[in-house]
């Protein structure tokens, strides 16, 4: 790289800017958690105030650890989130490629198809969606969230995807063909690892309305053993709604997992974008 | 067509699936429910006393948040998912479950006996013919003050309108405290605390209800305007911003010992009392001259009924002899000082707060919520349009009159009075 | 639909070779698993727009639902304030939260910059939080009552400036957006953030020996590069306002108050179809908002990826 671009007053006002934003990004979430360490009449007295001996409280953690089974809950967002975003990432690359590689006719149409998920939130469907998996026993299961969380990332997936394999170069995959690879060797030796920092990005988006979803666990697995994460801390919020060590508590280690999941897919967004495969 | 595929496709797929099959010896009953608040002593108090009699019954309370109570219980119904028991909202939403075969009908069960006509009326269909579910219990309105602010500004308590704005005033004058704890961000605070809880002294409880009913008055008539302006002075009385100040707020305000007065439900009890270093009294809503008749809205709030397609009906309504024996009652309303029995046997409370709350019932005339009964059946629906008006008259964004006259339009393009 | 566009996707070309059935192959379980679980139960949804209760049965209707939705004053009147009120939300994320993206993304991509992991994440954390944190504490720190941000203000000298914005007609629409902004800025910053990466080296060395560099360099050869990736945030954004519901509703619940003002598409067709509190859900009325809504984005869409799409120059790398 030149060494134009890297004077130190420039680099400087960039980390400047850079810092300013991450203060705004993080402050609500610092708010949060320095609160939740505090007593009662602390939180309101000077709610800026990082906890001090005198007002250091882990009140809050011991009610929401007290109540529920949190451990069982975040195990299952856990299988739920990760077993959807699989099977979005694997059929929706799959999907993505078909429309961006091949002609074929209703190509265009098809595409259309597969968009209509993105327009209209799933959660009109609920009714029937209900009906559906009542009729085939799988209510109170988490194979329920997982049919339909897939389904509602597709679409994105699908729409992304196929954005990104269009700037995948025609003349390496015809290089395979001409070596004599079959369709599917092309899709999953060669184009998928090129396209992994949109298969991460994909991830992530993906993840943040399953991890997030209140309406669906609610509605498909209200059950005690089916509980996520996120439904356990609602129901939590209601019961303590005006406790608010407790439900700081609570959001403060919602935060937590959810934001190891990110790490763990941006690593690979890292990797595939510095394994140097697109260039 | 679509839906055989659909099934087709979802039972494929259900050899995923984890469906338990059910232990055959234990029958085991789900109760929906909003009262999340609840679920520790239906855990530890209701359950077990119902367990321990009826071996072989296990019951799950199974809260919703009560925002989406309604919405998640209607899809599951509709599907068939729902729960055994299902817990009542008063009047219409309810009414509306029976109408749709979703509600089995408890004419016959056993311990209905033990309610009166005006207990069972929240949830009984307009002819009176059938009952749908076992009143469990009622809330009553008023205000809630700290009695140690009281007594340090040397205010008595207020017993008529003028009293209760000169003591507002001299609270707002010494200035240690905000003098009323309410806001009207989450909207229904302004009407259930300020409209519903103060109105009915203007309205005359139940004539007036009924006349509204009728036809005979109107939400422009003076009785129901005259509300309105009262609520529009507490204005000045209020804290800063209360514009943005949520329900939560509110309760710490005045828990947190920052308010003088908080215009409440008898459902705070509870929490207040947990919560609150201070001691604390109640008093009805103010008259508007010495000596008049007072009102105040004793609101049927809650009830339990069975849903229609349960699969364990037989074990469900033994469950719901239950709730309506004196047994239950008395667990429930000490448990939940605030909830009042709605059982014809008298329960021995042992709150205090609660026991003032239920006194008033001797010497002021209860109503219901006006907008509760037969009121809010259309669209534009009359007591979500009450939250959004009572809010807009106390942020003063609207006059009283404005806010009547609207409405009364939004009343009249639906509802036909029956005469 | 889907079985018969199957068939013709197999057909597709048959004298000039055999079946393809890779095609088929990679569409379908895609296909079978949204189909069955989304297109079907929506279209269920739709279809009850053009039914409603006469006489308490279920009837067809036709289009009198819609008449009623614009022709009744009420109605009409709660649909055009959500509306106008969508659209605001959706300029306000167009003009504030895509351009800082583009720009945080423009900063993140500088060679040899340090902590970038570190600033990615942290600008990425509030879009992976859930409504009910982000409601909740937004709710606490734009209170009045709990002074966080009246305290700031005062730092800054400015706190005769502050408000109750969530309590107020006027304001409480931008804050309610500016909140969603907060939130999902890492969004597009992520989107922008990989395709300036994908750029190759040799195009922005070429560019580097020509003299072109900073300002001028990203302008000129970056951004005319990422312009595809702009388009997709720019359609993605357009549909998630459109469909937006969560933050509006646990922010202020489901009247989306004060006084309606903040009332977006989303709430109104939840208040509608699900009903809230007295109210009681209009599956018919529901799903008459429900497929005006998807008109409203299928006809953005439609123009994205019929006209703006196709336009667009892609270079591969």
């Amino acid at each position: 790289m030149s060494k134009a671009r890297t004077s130190p007053i420039r680099s400087s006002l960039v980390h400047l800017a850079l810092i300013a934003y991450t203060l705004v990004a993080l402050f609500p979430v610092f708010l949060t958690i320095i609160n939740s360490f505090k007593s009662r009449n602390a939180i309101f007295r000077n709610p800026l105030q990082v906890p001090t001996p005198a007002t250091f409280d882990l009140v809050g953690y011991q009610t929401v650890l007290g109540q529920g089974d949190f451990a069982l809950y975040f195990q299952n967002s856990l299988i739920v989130t990760v077993v959807s975003i699989a099977a979005v990432l694997l059929f929706g690359a799959m999907a993505a490629f078909a429309l961006s590689e091949y002609r074929f006719r209703g190509n265009t149409m098809m595409g259309l198809y597969l968009a209509i998920g993105i327009m209209i939130p799933i959660r009109l469907g609920t009714v029937a969606i209900l009906q559906g998996m009542v009729a085939a026993g799988l209510v109170n299961t988490l194979t329920a969230l997982i049919l339909v969380y897939t389904a509602q990332g597709l679409p994105l997936a699908i729409f992304i995807l196929s954005e990104f394999m269009r700037t995948v170069s025609d003349d390496l995959k015809n290089a395979g063909r001409i070596d004599g690879l079959s369709e599917y060797a092309i899709f999953f030796r060669l184009v998928l690892p090129l396209v992994r920092p949109a298969m991460a990005t994909v991830a992530v988006f993906t993840m943040i309305p399953i991890w997030n979803d209140l309406w669906f666990p609610l509605i498909l697995a209200p059950g005690e053993a089916t509980k996520t994460v996120t439904l356990g801390s609602q129901i939590f919020i209601g019961q303590f709604v005006t406790n608010w060590n407790a439900v700081l508590a609570a959001l403060s280690l919602a935060i937590l997992p959810v934001l190891v999941l990110y790490v763990i897919f941006s690593r690979q967004l890292i990797r595939g974008i510095t394994s140097g495969a697109v260039k | 067509m679509t839906r055989t595929i659909l099934k087709g496709m979802l039972l494929a797929s259900s050899i995923l699936g984890t469906a338990g099959i059910a232990h055959a010896q234990d029958v085991t009953l789900t109760i929906e429910s909003w009262r999340n608040d609840d679920l520790s002593i239906w855990q530890e108090k209701i359950i077990p006393a119902f367990e321990a009699k009826n071996p072989g019954i296990k019951v799950v309370f199974s809260p919703t948040a009560p925002t989406e109570y309604n919405a998640a219980l209607n899809a599951k119904l509709d599907a068939g998912s729902a729960g055994d028991l299902i817990t009542c909202r008063p009047f219409d939403a309810s009414l509306e479950l029976f109408n749709k075969g979703h509600l089995a009908s408890l004419n016959d069960l056993s311990g209905m006996e033990n309610f009166s006509d005006v207990a069972k009326s929240a949830w009984t269909t307009d002819d009176g013919a059938t009952t749908f579910c076992v009143p469990m219990a009622s809330v009553i309105h008023g205000f809630i003050y700290n009695k140690d602010a009281f007594d340090q500004l040397g205010i008595a308590v207020p017993a008529t309108e003028a009293e209760f704005f000169a003591a507002l005033d001299k609270i707002k004058a010494d200035g240690n405290f905000i003098p009323m704890a309410m806001g009207t961000k989450d909207l229904w605070e302004a009407a259930t605390m300020g409209y519903q809880n103060i109105g009915p002294t203007y309205w005359k409880g139940e004539e007036g209800r009924a006349a509204l009913i009728k036809g005979e008055q109107k939400l422009t008539d003076e009785p129901w305007v005259e509300p309105y302006r009262v609520l529009a002075k507490w204005k000045d009385y209020l804290g800063d911003g209360f514009e943005a100040q949520t329900y939560p707020d509110s309760q710490n305000l005045f828990t947190l010992g920052r308010a003088a007065i908080y215009p409440a439900g008898s459902w705070e009890i509870g929490l207040f009392n947990s919560q609150a270093q201070f001691k604390m009294g109640a008093f009805p809503p103010p008259v508007k001259n010495a000596g008049d008749t007072c009102y105040i809205s004793d609101h049927n709030d809650i009830g339990v009924g069975l849903n229609a397609k349960s699969a364990n009906a037989d074990a469900a309504k033994k469950f719901l002899t239950f709730v309506a024996s004196p047994d239950f009652a008395d667990i429930y309303a000490n448990s939940l000082p605030g909830f009042f029995s709605l059982n014809s046997t008298a329960v021995k409370m042992a709150d205090p707060l609660a026991q003032e709350f239920v006194s008033w019932r001797e010497k002021c005339k209860p109503t219901i919520r006006s907008t509760y009964q037969i009121l809010s059946r259309g669209t534009p629906n009359l007591e979500n349009e009450t939250w959004t008006a009572s809010a807009n008259v106390i942020n003063g964004t609207q006059t009283p009159e404005e806010a009547a006259k609207k409405l009364q339009e939004g009343l009249d393009s639906w509802y036909k009075p029956a005469n | 639909m889907s079985q018969a566009e199957l068939q013709s996707i197999a057909r597709a070309e048959p004298i000039r070779r055999q079946i393809r059935w890779h095609i088929l192959v990679f569409l379908l379980p895609a296909l079978v698993i949204y189909s069955a679980v989304m297109v079907l139960p929506l279209i269920e949804t739709l279809r009850l727009s053009l039914f409603n209760v006469v006489d308490g049965q279920p009837a067809f209707v036709g289009l009198a639902n819609f008449k009623v939705l614009f022709g009744d004053a009420r109605w009409a009147s709660d649909f055009w304030n959500a509306l106008k009120n969508n659209f605001i939300f959706f300029v306000i994320h167009m003009l504030v939260q895509n351009p800082i993206g583009v720009a945080l993304a423009a900063l993140l991509s500088i060679p040899k910059l340090r902590f970038v992991g570190f600033y990615r994440t942290a600008i990425f954390l509030p879009t992976l939080l859930s409504f009910v944190i982000v409601g909740f504490i937004w709710k606490l720190i734009l209170s009045p009552i709990w002074g966080v941000a009246p305290w700031m203000m005062d730092l800054v000298g400015m706190k005769s400036l502050f408000a109750p914005w969530l309590g107020r007609p006027g304001s409480a629409l931008i804050a309610v957006s500016l909140i969603s902004v907060w939130q999902y800025v890492g969004i597009p910053m992520m989107l922008i953030y990989a395709a300036l990466l994908s750029i190759p080296d040799e195009v922005i060395e070429a560019a580097e020996c020509d003299g072109v560099t900073g300002w001028s360099q990203f302008f000129k050869i970056k951004l005319p590069l990422i312009l595809p990736a702009i388009g997709i945030i720019s359609i993605l954004t357009f549909v998630g306002n459109f469909n937006a519901f969560d933050l509006v509703y646990t922010v202020q619940g489901a009247l989306a108050g004060p006084d309606g003002s903040t009332d977006i598409l989303g709430t109104l067709l939840y208040r509608t179809f699900f009903g809230f509190q007295l109210q009681l859900g209009d599956r018919s009325m529901g799903a008459t908002i429900a497929t005006v809504m998807f008109l409203i984005i299928l006809a953005g869409v439609s123009l994205y990826l019929f006209v703006i799409q196709r336009r667009m120059r892609r270079y591969q790398f």
